[in-house]
């Protein structure tokens, strides 16, 4: 039975059983990963998986069950067990399949996001582009301790059928590539590294030779790091780096942390939250983007939408759930690609004109605290000295409330990040209070 | 992948992941007296007998792999949560499948299948066979169980517990936490639980079995003061039944919740640079999880990459220090009755009077180092391959009291709320995040700070350990442990530690 008459049968059958309104994925997903380690491959591993889960509204009441046995007999029971669990809990109005009308005006276009030659790609040239990053690497520096390089690819299929007429499928593939260098550098420490690249598209990956050097580059980089004085400093975050610090301040954005007083940006729509220097957008219509989709996992179309526009919060992430809740028009519950304004000068252009500060190439640990907004941040990375890279640095600390920090950013770079759903360009903050000796 | 999955972290449990269920299909175990009749109940719930697994190993070395083992998993998990004073969703999860792995000498074929008949298993043993290239290695004839002990004996399964019951546990937790204070204004409580059942078999012949439950609940509060907001938490995670939740441990939970999260109010930033941090006992293990747990784990040290790779047997802390890694700790979070390949579970001394003494071993690198295996061998899922990971990890009790610690700290921190920690294995630096905690000053404790990040190097920081507390205690929270992508369950204890010198990652 294919997907879509499993999903239908299943949506039959709970709906039979008393369930007044269901939503079904049913996925499966491939994928085969090779590591190559000092010469041998170290591990091959190919993963086969089968999934369906299933949301039930009944009496005003909601559960949602996963299962990867897809036998009927097995389902029937399943979903029998999952209602007579459901009757239990509370009634809750919020509860409910999205409003039809949120279904509506997908993105037209073709997102590119399987990349047609998947199916083409055999074992020996996974092993082989694997051993290509290890050979690269591998007798260019006598430190070395250990390379382990890797190479791996998936293929993600599924389909979505909600009983109130919603109805999607899309597959998508991921291609992966990098590697992690050791060096012994006499120390008694270990300075190691990686690098690694994600694409829909296999020709969309950087040339494994490069993705090998920075790999070595990385490391090389790392050898030394020591920490600094503590005090307030200038910051560089590189266009990869970018998600370290945003990345938890975007939980202030969620619909559930709004309704559940959990987030500092409360009452904050509409105004200016951060330096007019910073305009965000979620645009989940980027070809081959890695965020990129046609609609969220409520169902609902996907949109482009302006999250920050030079620095005046526009919108928040809110679920159909929680925008009830709220009463809220929902926009998405979760990002697609996170994309930002572009400025002038790219990362090295910016770097060169730095009279001091700290290039952050790494972080560590740490955590936010959305309701609140106050954030602590280990780094990892270089002093900045007259625009020249004059100390490895590690073991140091970043703290601040994104309050007060976002209003400190006073340069965004021209160069967006390609191969991560957060293209994040360079960002320089003035005054950030750095914690070492 | 992501960026992030490659490295090694620890957290609490993230509350509210929609996990659970219900299956009732198949046998449990519950009344099973001996090994055999266990090991019977497995086969019967996996629909397999010794005919099966032979046949099954038989392909897996069809290439002349070295080894094999098949591991069967199901898992049955059930989460019910409450938010804005309803008991509103509940969700469910069934994981079925089998795991099968070839070695070749240090190299690891891998792969599983989530369908249970012959063929399709067989087709997944030819597909890990691959990693070797050469001719068929004899599967055994017969299987030995093992006879094991059980740390995590359990009166009642889960799955026997109708989901009233849960509901009634987490709508009186939801009612005490208002009651305690008025200026609480959101509560979530999370009720999560799971029976997980494994057989694990290979081709020496052994065969193992395994009943693991585990039972996490947590109560996570917003209040506001003056237009303020904080927010924190209290949580038991346990390998236990429902018998853990007595009325005193219930009524602790909303109390703990409430106070922890009004304190914050009165918190000040904590200072930015390098001081003597206080950890207290119980959660504060997350030092040991970080600054010297993960770099002991042998992969790293078989290929060279540990800043501990050439520290064995030598001082590397005072001798007072003692660091052990254990799966033997009754009903402890981390604790296992056997390893997820055919090793029994021991108790693992890392530091023993100040000298590192050993690493903690899977099958692959216990044969490489030559030396007998320390039962770390884990894997998140019949998904996943096994490497070697800690279970519970702690330090013994010192010579010093609490408060001849906290009298000798001019200035500096007492930490004692944790929520997550990092490392890098190679240089050695390490991370672990203060929630909660206090500053101290001439020798004593004064205001409550909060949310600050405290970085250090695992080997020096063990060196700046100078005085070790009597007053031991284990992490009661659900800490998850990830490495390379695989999450598994863990747990950690510490008595009060002074560190003479850390770096304090405050606003200054």
């Amino acid at each position: 039975m294919n997907k879509l008459d499993l999903a239908k049968w299943t949506q039959n059958f709970a709906k039979k059983q008393g369930a007044n309104e269901t939503s079904v994925v049913i996925s499966n997903s491939r994928s085969i990963d090779v590591e190559f380690r000092d010469g041998n491959i170290d591990k091959l591993t190919e993963a086969t998986e089968n999934s369906l889960s299933i949301e039930l509204y009944a009496g005003g009441k909601y559960s949602s069950h996963r299962t990867n046995d897809l036998r009927k007999p097995a389902l029937q029971k399943f979903v029998n067990n999952a209602l007579a669990m459901t009757k239990y809990l509370g009634e809750d109005p919020f509860q409910a399949l999205p409003d039809p009308a949120l279904y509506e005006g997908r993105p037209e276009m073709d997102l590119q996001l399987f990349d047609a030659n998947y199916h083409q790609v055999e074992t020996k040239e996974r092993v082989a582009n694997a051993r290509q990053i290890f050979e690269r690497i591998d007798g260019k520096d006598d430190r070395i301790v250990s390379v382990t390089s890797y190479f791996s690819d998936s293929h993600y299929e599924n389909i979505h059928l909600k009983s109130n007429g919603f109805e999607g499928s899309y597959e998508n593939s991921t291609f992966g590539a990098g590697a992690e260098v050791s060096l012994d550098d006499g120390s008694g420490k270990k300075p190691q590294s990686w690098r690694h690249y994600s694409t829909r598209h296999l020709k969309d990956l950087p040339d494994l030779n490069m993705i090998a050097d920075e790999a070595l580059k990385r490391t090389q980089d790392s050898v030394g790091q020591n920490k600094i004085e503590s005090g307030s400093m200038s910051m560089i975050l590189p266009n990869d780096q970018g998600r370290g610090l945003l990345g938890r301040m975007f939980g202030a954005l969620n619909g559930g942390n709004l309704q559940q007083k959990n987030s500092y940006l409360d009452g904050k729509l509409n105004t200016k939250i951060c330096s007019d220097l910073l305009t965000i957008v979620d645009d989940p219509t980027i070809i081959r983007g890695m965020g990129s989709r046609y609609y969220d996992g409520d169902g609902v179309a996907a949109k482009v939408m302006p999250v920050i526009d030079k620095g005046v919060l526009k919108n928040y992430y809110i679920d159909v759930y929680y925008g009830r809740k709220l009463e809220m028009t929902p926009t998405s519950g979760g990002t697609s690609n996170v994309t930002f304004a572009p400025g002038k000068r790219s990362g090295a252009e910016i770097e060169k004109d730095m009279d001091r500060a700290i290039l952050v190439t790494g972080f560590i640990g740490g955590n936010a605290n959305t309701t609140t907004g106050d954030f602590s941040l280990g780094v990892s990375g270089w002093l900045i000295e007259n625009g020249v890279r004059t100390k490895p640095i590690n073991e140091m600390n970043i703290s601040g409330n994104y309050s007060d920090v976002l209003n400190q950013l006073v340069e965004v770079g021209n160069d967006p990040y390609q191969y991560s759903s957060w293209r994040t360009p360079t960002l320089v903050f003035d005054g950030i209070q750095f914690a070492g000796l | 992948m992501s960026d992030y999955s490659r490295r090694d972290f620890l957290k609490v449990t993230g509350s509210g992941l929609a996990l659970a269920s219900l299956s009732g299909v198949l046998p449990g175990i519950m009344g099973c007296a001996t090994t055999k009749e266990v090991q019977s109940a497995l086969f019967t719930r996996f629909g397999i007998d010794t005919e099966t697994i032979r046949k099954v190993l038989s392909e897996a070395l069809v290439y002349g792999g070295d080894y094999a083992d098949v591991f069967f998993e199901n898992t049955i998990s059930n989460s019910i949560r409450l938010e804005d004073r309803i008991v509103n969703s509940a969700s469910t999860s069934v994981q079925l499948g089998v795991g099968i792995r070839v070695l070749k000498g240090d190299q690891t074929g891998y792969s599983f299948t989530e369908d249970l008949n012959l063929e399709s298993m067989k087709k997944a043993a030819r597909t890990a066979a691959n990693i070797a290239q050469g001719s068929k290695t004899i599967p055994p004839q017969e299987f030995k169980p093992m006879n094991l002990p059980n740390y995590y004996p359990i009166g009642v399964s889960w799955e026997s517990i109708g989901i009233d019951k849960r509901v009634d546990i987490v709508k009186s937790l939801d009612e005490e936490v208002f009651a305690e204070d008025s200026r609480v204004i959101k509560n979530y409580v999370g009720f999560n639980d799971s029976e997980k059942y494994i057989l694990v078999a290979n081709s020496e012949g052994l065969l193992s079995t395994d009943y693991q439950p585990m039972l996490r609940v947590i109560v996570y509060c917003t209040a506001e003061q003056d237009g303020e907001r904080e927010s924190n938490y209290f949580d038991y995670s346990m390998r236990d039944d429902i018998s853990f939740l007595t009325p005193d441990r219930l009524a602790r939970m909303p109390k703990e919740a409430v106070a922890r999260t009004v304190k914050l109010f009165d918190a000040k930033s904590a200072p930015a640079g390098e001081f003597p941090v206080v950890l207290t006992p119980g959660s504060s293990g997350i030092l040991l999880h970080e600054a010297i747990g993960h770099g002991m784990e042998a992969d790293f040290n078989r290929i060279g990459t540990s800043i501990y790779s050439d520290k064995l047997n030598k001082k590397i802390a005072p001798e007072f220090v003692n660091i052990v890694d254990s799966g033997l700790n009754p009903s402890i979070r981390g604790s296992i009755n056997v390893d997820d390949e055919c090793y029994d579970s021991k108790e693992t001394y890392l530091v023993e009077n100040g000298i590192l003494r050993t690493y903690l071993h899977d099958r692959i690198s216990a044969k490489h180092y030559g030396v007998d295996p320390t039962g770390n061998g884990r894997r998140e899922s019949f998904k996943h391959y096994v490497m070697p990971r800690m279970r519970n990890t702690y330090m013994l009790n010192g010579p010093h009291t609490f408060d001849e610690i906290i009298s000798s700290v001019k200035y500096g921190i007492l930490a004692d709320q944790f929520t997550n920690g990092q490392v890098n294995i190679g240089p050695g630096d390490f991370t672990f995040y203060v929630k909660s905690g206090s500053l101290i000053e001439d020798g004593k404790i004064t205001a409550p700070i909060k949310d600050v990040n405290i970085i250090g190097n695992g080997p020096d920081v063990l060196e700046k350990v100078s005085m070790v507390g009597n007053d031991f205690a284990m992490t009661e929270g659900g800490w998850t442990c990830g490495k390379n992508g695989q999450s598994v369950p863990v747990s950690h204890g510490l008595p009060s530690v002074l560190v003479s010198s850390i770096t304090v990652g405050g606003k200054g």
